[in-house]
Formats: C-alpha cells, structure tokens, sequence
C-alpha cells in the first residue's frame, strides 16, 4: 500500500534508492547531502535493503567504484554536493562515456572559497558538458519520482546514460515534506531489475570496457562515432523522458512536467524561468501577479540536459518575453539557463526578448518580491520594446 | 610443452605493441596465466591499456575494465563490491597499474581499498617511472636516474617503498617480484589470488629497454641483475610475516650480493653517477638490507 510520510529531500533520495532496489552504493560524506547516505547505510545495515554499501574514501573512488560496480552489471547509487561533485569530475566524463546507467542524487551547494555550505546550482551546471542527464526537483515528492525515473530513462537500451537527480541543498535536502512512497510492488513493476547488454563477469565471453580508440590508426579511429552516439542518445533521451513521464503518471498519478513544466504559460505575455526550488516559489509569484492582471506564467527547467529547445521555441510562438534566473554563473559570460535559452531562441522564427537575473548565490535567500521584481522588468522592457540591462544581479549588495 | 611448468594457455594474444624484450607485459603474461579464466581485471592509464590493444582488437583473454589513471583500486572495488552483491564467488577480481599509477597518483584508493579489506589483488608492475608518457620521474624512480624529468641530475629522492607502506596497512599478503623471474611471479601470483576476502599486493619489477636505456635483449639479464645485487629484493609478507623468497634468500650475508655497480653500469639511466653517489646508492641498498635482517628476525 502506498504511503505518505513526512520527510526530507535527503531521505526521499534515500528512499528512493532503496525502493530502485540499487545493489551497490559508494558514497562519501560531504553537506548538504550526507543525511541521503546515513540514511541509506542504516537501512543496508538493517537488512532493509541487500546491497553493498562501500564507504569509500573519496567521491572520486565513489565514482569509480560504481563505474566498476556498473559494468559488472548491476544498479548502483552515490550521493554528493559541490567539491564532491567537482572532485568526481573526471570520473563523469568516464562514466558517460562508458554509457552506464549511474544514478545521482545531488544536493546542490555553492563551491568555495569563500567557503559556503549553502544552496546555488553552480556545482552541477559546471558538470553540465560529462555527458550526464541532469534533473533539478522542485520538491521533495519529485526528488523520490525523478530518482526512479531516472533509472528507468538511463537503464533504457536506447540510452544508456547516467542521470543525475540535483535538489536544492537545504532548502529542499533539509526541508520536511510530504512525500507518497508507492506500494513496493508497483515500483517493482515500473522498474524492473537492470539487464546489463554486456557483464565483466561472464568468463566465457570476456569484454573489455574502454578500449584506446586511435585516430590514424587502422580500424580503430572511432572516437568520433562514439561522442555521435552519445548525442544521439542523448536525443533520444528526451522522448524516453516524456515517455516514462506519461507512464508514470497513469502508474502513480502523479507528473511533474516533461523536459519542461509550464505554469500558466498559455495565454502568458511574460514567462518567469527558473530550476529546482526557485520554480515552486515562481507559481506562488505568478498566482499573484495573475491576481492583479499581470500576463506572466512560469515555466521549469526540470531538465537541463537534454536541453528543452524545442519546448522554448514552441513557447516563443506566442511568449513575449522570458525573465530568466540562474543560480549560477559562467563567469565571463552569462547565467547557463539564460545562454541556453537564448541559443534555443536563435532558432526560433519568433524571437521574444530575454533578460538574465543572477540571484540565490551561496544560499541567499531569493524572495518572491526579488521573483516579482524580475516580471515587472520585463514588463518595463516590452514597453520600452528592448532590454535595458542584459543581465542583472538581484539584491547585489554594494 | 609447458615451458617452465607453466600452464600452456595464454591470456595475452599475440598483436600486442610492446617494445621488444618489455618486462611489463612478460610480468602480465606470466599474473595472467596464474589468474586463469575466471578474473577481471582493473587497468588504469599506462602502458598496459596503450599497448595491449586498439579499438576494436584486443589481446586480453579476460574481462578488462580500463579506468582513469588514479583509479585502479577504486574500480576494483566496485567490482569486487558487484559480484559480492550478485552472489559470485568464484572471480578474482585483479588490477593492474604501473608503478606511477600505483605509488603516486593511485594511492588513495589503493590505500582506502586495503583499508576496507576490499576482496581484489592489486598488482603494481614496477618500471620506475612514467614510462608510456616518455620516462618522467615517479615516486617509484630509484636515487641518481636520469629521466625526462630529472635529466641531468638525476633523481635526488631515494625510491618510495610502497610494499611497505601497504604492510602498514596489515593486509595477508604482499609480495614482490621480478618480470626476470616467471615462476617466481606466478608462485605469488597464484598464492595471492587465492587468498580472497581481503586486499593483496604485488609489486613486480619490470625493466624497460627504452626507459631504463638497456639493450631490449638485455632486459631478463637486468632484472635479474636487480635482484642479484640486492637493489631489488623478492619477498612476501605473509600476515605480517616477513621471508624472503627465490634467488633473494641467500643474499642476507652483504658478501653474497653483486655490487649494485654491476646492476647500473647496464643503464644509461645511471650513466651520469659519480662513483661517490654509487657509494651512497650502494650504502642505502645495504641498509635497506639490514631492515630485511631484522624483519626475519635474524
């Protein structure tokens, strides 16, 4: 029987590994994320869950160790935040291009210095080029669905890619909500054992997993057509992801949008953009501001990679203007919500304009009148007929 | 007809790129057919992944997972932790790293592995220095090699005793050995590999003919030459017991061992010492000897 209980972003993550039914888990503590992991070493330590929990002495080696762990060919799990998450670096790239399914659950925190322990989304949008599928929740229900979603869009023989699951660190890892576990058998259903297309441990046909591929080199000069297939599956991965979306819905009833959630977007002159957290605050704003007659809805970002061009250009058909929110910087640059949308919109026939807005950096608070702010811009902006400011920083303390 | 009593099946199909006369992959050859079929096995950056075999041929007979150069321990963890959860006990699960991605880059996960007691046998195959990225110094360089990194003075540290430092760790077996030496390799190798449940480690010496600057016919001669003159000692350390083994066992008497002159005067790595550094070489040779002394006890 399905339940609901109260709970945190972290254990929902928990959870949800556990219910994916993972067989081995490599973790190393780091904040915000280290409750996941406590939480998931005591239910392997109670029996709840026949796994292998490897406390392993870095995040590097707990990438590793599920690269191994993955093409031995089994359902592996790890958890991290910021330096965790910068310290596997190497190992993402590794992993994706090794195409093993590895699910993440990250609970997304600034990197120092200065030193901070608080919630932006500059670590994981900076792995944005592994190779990685990347989710970012709104709320703590979604962390548990996207996390077993996730298995099954990765664990898809058209993909074959890792995932990762980012959530606010904080505001959602800590934050206690309601979230409805299915029924055991229903999850077990939705998300049947993994079937690994090759296994190190099958002795009779031996494989080896990562071959030298050589340009200049007889026979061997394939690199290319393996970074091509990653693209392609990374295209793929967006039907799979609308599908398993649709599937799991008529399952569990429940559906937090595609690569995208559009709120009140339909007749909307004015669309607010923003990821994770942020993007529940947004529908607040937007209710408001509808109140008063303002054009404005708000669309999510839940999925960052694949990145949802085709859902911006459609939205272009009829959106005048996108007010968009990065809890991140390419410094140099822009936001990378806000580069990603533009070049989306380059290929667009209509063209909307779009203003950028850097807020919630090392954990500070983003407030609905900083959200609220951000619309009313925009509405100044299509008065004008131009963007005054490309780029601005919210609550930028002089 | 087996050669050597060594078992006839190959693991390491001939097409492999090595240089000729390379004491890592006769070592390969020799842990491979001790390991037998039933192995996986973790390689990390090196020469091994480059020479065994390009996209889409391959010479291993085994299973084989490449991984990042620091990651050779970590990898093996991960599999050794899979086939555990799977329920499979009778694969070894083996890596097999140069001495740079062993005693420099790869020994944090090689230590956090030995120190969880993770079920694999990691097996450094020692050729002093980076080798397949063009001879630079590694911590496992011995004194007064000249390398692309320290090419003119030579190397001014003395070489990192990783085996020891994995004894530190109180693991059941660590062994050393010598690629000049196959049954010797495959004797520990087999042992090693047998005893499950928990860390192992190998340290095998390989002499490399373009790294070392030896004739690739002399490659054999100068790694016996290593262990003759005590530069390089066979030895396991058996829960915690220390013997030496093979052709190293008579060498505790000084009188018995070849000046290590013999041993450098081969390389071109060593052609720069002075004879007051050979004297300093020799005399740390002698100590490390004495160490061995007390650890047998004698």
């Amino acid at each position: 029987m399905a339940e609901v209980i109260l709970t945190t972003g972290n254990h929902a993550a928990a959870y949800a590994a556990k219910a994916a039914k993972v067989k081995v888990i490599a973790a190393y503590p780091i904040t915000p994320q280290s409750p996941t992991v406590e939480e998931l070493s005591e239910i392997v330590e109670r029996g709840e869950l026949k796994a292998e929990f490897i406390c392993v002495e870095s995040e590097h080696t707990a990438m590793s160790a599920l690269i191994g762990a993955s093409a031995t060919g089994v359902r592996t799990f790890t958890a991290t935040s910021s330096h965790g998450l910068a310290l596997m670096h190497e190992m993402l790239h590794w992993a994706a291009g090794a195409r093993l399914p590895i699910v993440m659950y990250v609970a997304n925190r600034a990197l120092a210095p200065p030193w901070n322990i608080w919630c932006d989304h500059q670590d994981t949008i900076a792995q944005r080029d592994t190779g990685w599928m990347q989710f970012y929740a709104e709320n703590n229900q979604e962390i548990f669905d996207t996390v077993l979603m996730a298995y099954r869009i990765a664990e898809d023989k058209e993909v074959f890619l890792p995932a990762m699951v980012c959530a606010d660190g904080f505001t959602l890892s800590h934050m206690t909500l309601p979230v409805e576990i299915p029924d055991q058998k229903d999850i077990d259903d939705f998300l049947p054992p993994y079937e690994p297309p090759f296994k190190l441990d099958d002795p009779d046909n031996p494989v080896t997993h990562g071959n030298p591929a050589m340009p200049n080199v007889p026979f061997s000069d394939w690199y290319t057509e393996c970074r091509f297939l990653m693209q392609e599956a990374m295209t793929k991965a967006k039907e799979k992801i609308r599908e398993v979306g649709e599937e799991f819905k008529r399952r569990f009833g429940r559906f937090h949008g595609n690569l995208i959630e559009e709120y009140r977007c339909d007749d909307a002159e004015v669309v607010l953009v923003s990821m994770g957290s942020l993007a529940a605050q947004a529908k607040d704003v937007v209710d408001d501001m509808r109140d008063e007659g303002y054009s404005v809805g708000a669309l999510k970002l839940r999925v960052f990679r694949p990145f949802p061009a085709e859902e911006i250009q459609e939205l272009a058909k009829h959106v005048k203007a996108f007010a968009v929110i990065d809890r991140n910087m390419s410094f140099g640059y822009v936001g990378a919500a806000l580069m990603e949308v533009k070049a989306a919109l380059c290929d667009a026939k209509e063209r909307p304009i779009v203003k950028g807005y850097v807020m919630g950096l090392g954990g500070r608070d983003v407030m609905p009148s900083e959200q609220r702010l951000a619309v009313q811009e925009m509405f100044k902006d299509l008065e004008r007929g131009r963007v005054e400011k490309k780029i601005e920083w919210i609550g930028l303390r002089t | 007809m087996p050669i050597l009593g060594l078992p006839e099946k190959e693991y390491m199909y001939l097409g492999f790129y090595s240089c000729p006369g390379c004491g890592e992959f006769l070592a390969l050859r020799h842990c491979l057919k001790a390991l037998g079929d039933k192995t996986i096995v973790a390689i990390p950056a090196g020469c091994i992944p480059t020479v065994a075999g390009l996209f889409p041929r391959i010479s291993y007979r085994v299973s084989v997972l490449n991984i990042a150069f620091e990651a050779a321990a970590a990898g093996a963890s991960g599999i050794a932790a899979a086939l555990k959860a799977k329920g499979v006990r009778d694969i070894t699960v083996a890596a097999c790293a140069g001495d740079g991605g062993t005693a420099d880059i790869g020994i944090q996960a090689l230590s956090g592995a030995a120190e969880r007691g993770d079920d694999l046998l990691y097996i450094c195959f020692d050729n002093e220095a980076y080798m397949n990225t063009g001879i630079q110094r590694s911590g496992a360089t011995p004194f007064g090699a000249t390398t692309t990194t320290t090419p003119i003075i030579g190397k001014r540290q003395h070489k990192k005793d990783m085996p020891l430092i994995m004894a530190a760790h109180k693991i059941p077996y660590i062994a050393t050995s010598c690629s000049s030496y196959p049954q010797d390799i495959f004797k520990k190798v087999r042992k090693a590999s047998e005893k499950r449940g928990a860390t192992r480690y190998i340290q095998i010496l390989c002499p490399c003919g373009p790294g070392w600057r030896v004739d690739v016919n002399r490659t054999v001669e100068v790694g016996r030459l290593a262990v003759r003159t005590g530069m390089w000692a066979l030895y396991e350390i058996e829960d915690g017991k220390f013997s030496l083994s093979g052709p190293s066992r008579g060498l505790i008497d000084p009188s018995k061992r070849v000046p290590i002159k013999e041993y450098l005067k081969l390389q071109g790595r060593f052609a720069r010492l002075t004879d007051e550094q050979i004297g300093a070489l020799q005399e740390w040779v002698n100590e490390q000897w004495e160490s061995y002394k007390k650890m047998i006890g004698e």
